[in-house]
């Protein structure tokens, strides 16, 4: 157990003029571990996570990050450049739909390869042996590397997303709605697939998600969010299986048994 | 002898918001701890509150009031009130846990829900396996269903993947919730052959068993959980 | 008195001369950075040199020699088009001669012989963004040249070695101006990439349709993009020019006639005909010569 946090937020609002995107949220986010944040169309979750991710300049508040040097840093008193730079190499961002993740009209490989060009490869062929190494990583033919995401299935461009944003091994993946608009079954290998990699690579993670077995099976800890604010805040499956909250309560009562 | 885990004046009660926020009160002042070594076992009727207890002590379910202290790591914590980040490390590394029924994860392997906790432990992947095989061989799980999905195994068959991980590892408290509820005389057995060598290794064991042969042979002593029932303090 | 009297010197008017020479002089400050500038109207379409145009028109005075080529050739239609146009509106010495200019406006090549110092090429330029097809979007392009970020352009190269087996780009070839900024060279083969490199003349873009003005710095380096592991490297032909056998030059495919009859010529028409005088001949210079006769 580290004693750092890799990530902390603290006071972090967003007004939209008077209404309110979220308001008031403080939370530590540790090495290794997964958050998810829950709630209705609406709630504010993905304006706070975009708040987090440096997409969205919130009103108040401040979100430091631990950089590689172990020294933190408030994000939005960083460069553009830096803050850049951070997002292309120690953080992913896996996008609802892949084609807001993906260049669609270049190659698997290239789209996996784009992150490590951007830091600086320059050599093809360690560059596509890397790309190769995690296509099959993400269960992605190595057959399919010289194909274009247009002709993937949305699952298999969905894990491409994901490979591309794993490439250069970053220790904070944000993901939004990350098994939104897939079938059922596709959904359950993708979950197993990230929950696999989130493991292995020990990364520490943000998910936002309206699916509450998403969150239970990706996630240590969860924040359910509503009209803006986060009204709990716990361990997964104590959030899940004793919900304290009305709305939590609801919410948990509205899943639907298989 | 050391004592890991100590429950005191702790109360229960859930609030049904959908149900016009009607209060149900579950346990009221339970006290009483486990030593190393011991087995406890939880008794009294169904409905009672036994698993609701074991799900407090481990962080599942919230505390409206009460400690339940634990001694991890050589420090004190306190489950009713630690964050999070602290309930997750102590069941890693202090506090195992037996349910009811296994919670299946698609496509991952029996031996690898068995090794898991290992691996999240720090050991290696195939030290890990090795053990796993060790106890899914000494449960009698048919070797041809080890790397096989648990989840479309039969309900003896989860419970021992479900025994086999909880038992992996050296946690030194261990929950038991009814564990032995659907195996056959074999098996069950061979499970209470296990938690003897549990206490044999100085683990602190509190479990539910509603087979009475089982209770009789693994129980140190039975706690009656009548006496925290607030139904009884109401009659 | 003719007609000519009611235009300004070189077409343009001084005001429009003084903030395209501050464009310029701004480009020259930083080396390979696009510059804004209000690009004009001028009287002949867009992608027919609007963009060099102006900048000719900028920095010509009375005493310049201009060269204009299209392709390397003086005598195409494009060339002798601004070539009259600028005898026309600035009574200005025009030559074919590369070492008499002191000004060469082009569309697409840089001489064979070598630039020298005080001399100024001028590029037409209809494309100036190298990062465009693969980012649409110049908010974007912009944030990724000032910060630098120019991983993208090594994905383009990625993908035609995925695809080809090699870099199979062979003009407009992305280069790295003084270490800084990528640049697309306007579609000249990349053959004429290293001619950019150190350079004693001065190197002037201009793009009429988007507006922007950049520039290479004499004594400047210019260097082509590409992977450790597959070089950067400029056409080879197989034969020499057949008309005056020079090696090492780029060559133009003339097709003869409807049954695979074809040549390749020097497509620097001047450097051409400047070795023929002096006695070079290819191995087609003949029969040409005796079919004219």
């Amino acid at each position: 157990m580290t004693d750092t946090p890799l990530l902390k937020v603290s006071g972090v609002s967003k007004f939209y003029g008077s209404r309110i995107g979220c308001k008031d949220v403080s939370f530590d986010l540790w090495p290794g571990e997964v958050l998810a944040i829950v709630g209705e169309s609406g709630s504010g979750k993905t304006t706070l996570l975009n708040c987090l991710s440096t997409r969205l300049m919130p009103t108040t508040g401040s979100v430091e990050y631990r950089m590689r040097d172990g020294n933190f840093r408030d994000l939005y008193h960083m460069s553009e450049a830096e803050r850049r730079f951070l997002m292309r190499t120690d953080w992913g961002f896996v996008h609802q739909n892949p084609a807001d993740g993906l260049r669609m009209t270049v190659s698997a490989g290239a789209n996996v390869g784009e992150r490590l060009m951007a830091v600086g490869d320059r050599h093809y062929g360690k560059i596509r042996e890397t790309a190769t190494d995690w296509l099959t990583r993400v269960e992605i033919g190595t057959d399919r590397i010289d194909d274009q995401p247009r002709a993937f299935s949305g699952g298999m461009r969905q894990r491409l997303q994901i490979a591309r944003n794993l490439v250069t091994g970053p220790r904070l993946v944000f993901m939004d709605e990350p098994t939104g608009g897939l079938d059922v079954s596709v959904q359950a290998r993708l979950l197993d697939l990230v929950r696999g990699l989130v493991n292995d690579l020990g990364l520490s993670a943000i998910v936002v998600t309206h699916d509450l077995a998403v969150a239970r099976l990706l996630s240590h800890r969860m924040m359910v969010m509503k009209d803006g604010h986060v009204i709990e805040h716990g361990l997964t499956d104590r959030v899940l299986d004793d919900p304290r909250e009305p709305y939590t309560q609801l919410l948990v009562s509205s899943i639907l048994q298989v | 002898m050391a004592t890991p885990l100590v429950v005191s004046e702790v109360f229960k009660s859930f609030t049904m918001h959908l149900r016009d926020g009607i209060k149900l009160p579950v346990v009221n002042d339970v006290s009483f701890s486990v030593a190393s070594g011991e087995c406890v076992v939880l008794g009294g009727p169904s409905g009672i509150g036994k698993s609701s207890i074991l799900k407090m002590l481990y962080g599942n379910y919230a505390v409206d009031a009460g400690q339940i202290l634990v001694d991890h790591k050589e420090k004190l914590v306190d489950i009713a009130r630690a964050d999070p980040r602290t309930v997750l490390d102590v069941r890693r590394h202090t506090l195992g846990y037996v349910s009811q029924f296994l919670r299946t994860v698609p496509r991952v392997s029996a031996i690898d829900v068995v090794a898991e906790p290992l691996v999240a432990r720090g050991i290696g992947a195939p030290e890990a396996k090795e053990r796993a095989s060790d106890l899914l061989a000494k449960l009698n799980l048919p070797r041809e269903l080890w790397s096989l999905p648990p989840a479309t195994f039969s309900g003896g068959e989860q419970q021992r993947v479900n025994i086999a991980r909880g038992f992996i590892t050296s946690h030194s408290i261990l929950l038991l919730d009814e564990p032995t509820a659907s195996l056959d005389a074999v098996n069950r057995r061979v499970v209470v052959d296990m938690i003897a060598e549990k206490k044999r290794d100085g683990v602190a064991l509190l479990g539910i068993f509603h087979d009475e042969e089982v209770r009789e042979a693994v129980a140190d002593r039975i706690l009656d959980v009548t006496q925290f029932s607030p139904r009884k303090a109401a009659a | 008195m003719t007609e000519l009297a009611t235009y300004n010197f070189a077409y343009l008017d001084e005001q429009t001369k003084r903030m395209i020479r501050r464009a310029i002089l701004k480009a020259i400050a930083i080396p390979g950075y696009q510059v804004p500038f209000a690009s004009r109207e001028m009287p002949m379409p867009y992608g027919w040199g609007t963009g060099g145009v102006q900048v000719t028109a900028s920095i010509i005075g009375p005493e310049d020699v201009l060269k204009v080529i299209d392709q390397g050739a003086d005598d195409t239609t494009n060339a002798v088009s601004i070539r009259a146009f600028f005898q026309k509106v600035a009574n200005v010495a025009v030559t074919t001669h590369t070492k008499d200019a002191t000004i060469i406006q082009t569309r697409h090549r840089i001489p064979e012989q070598q630039l020298e110092k005080g001399q100024v090429l001028v590029y037409q330029v209809p494309i100036p963004e190298p990062l465009r097809f693969l980012e649409p979007r110049e908010t974007e392009t912009r944030k990724m040249h000032a910060l630098e970020e120019y991983g993208l352009m090594h994905v383009k190269l990625y993908e035609d070695i995925a695809r080809h087996g090699r870099i199979s780009t062979t003009y407009a070839y992305p280069v790295k101006v003084a270490g800084r900024y990528v640049m697309d060279p306007s579609p000249t083969p990349k053959f004429d990439n290293p001619k950019m490199h150190m350079s004693e003349a001065l190197q002037l873009f201009g793009a009429g349709r988007e507006k922007r003005i950049y520039a290479v710095p004499p004594y400047t380096d210019v260097v082509s993009l590409d992977f450790e592991d597959y070089p950067f490297e400029i056409q080879k032909f197989e034969q020499p020019c057949a008309l005056c056998g020079a090696q090492g030059v780029y060559l133009d495919e003339v097709v003869l006639d409807d049954k695979g009859g074809r040549m390749f010529v020097c497509s620097d028409t001047d450097h051409c005909e400047d070795r023929r005088e002096h006695g070079h001949a290819g191995e087609m210079l003949a029969p040409a010569k005796e079919a004219a006769e």
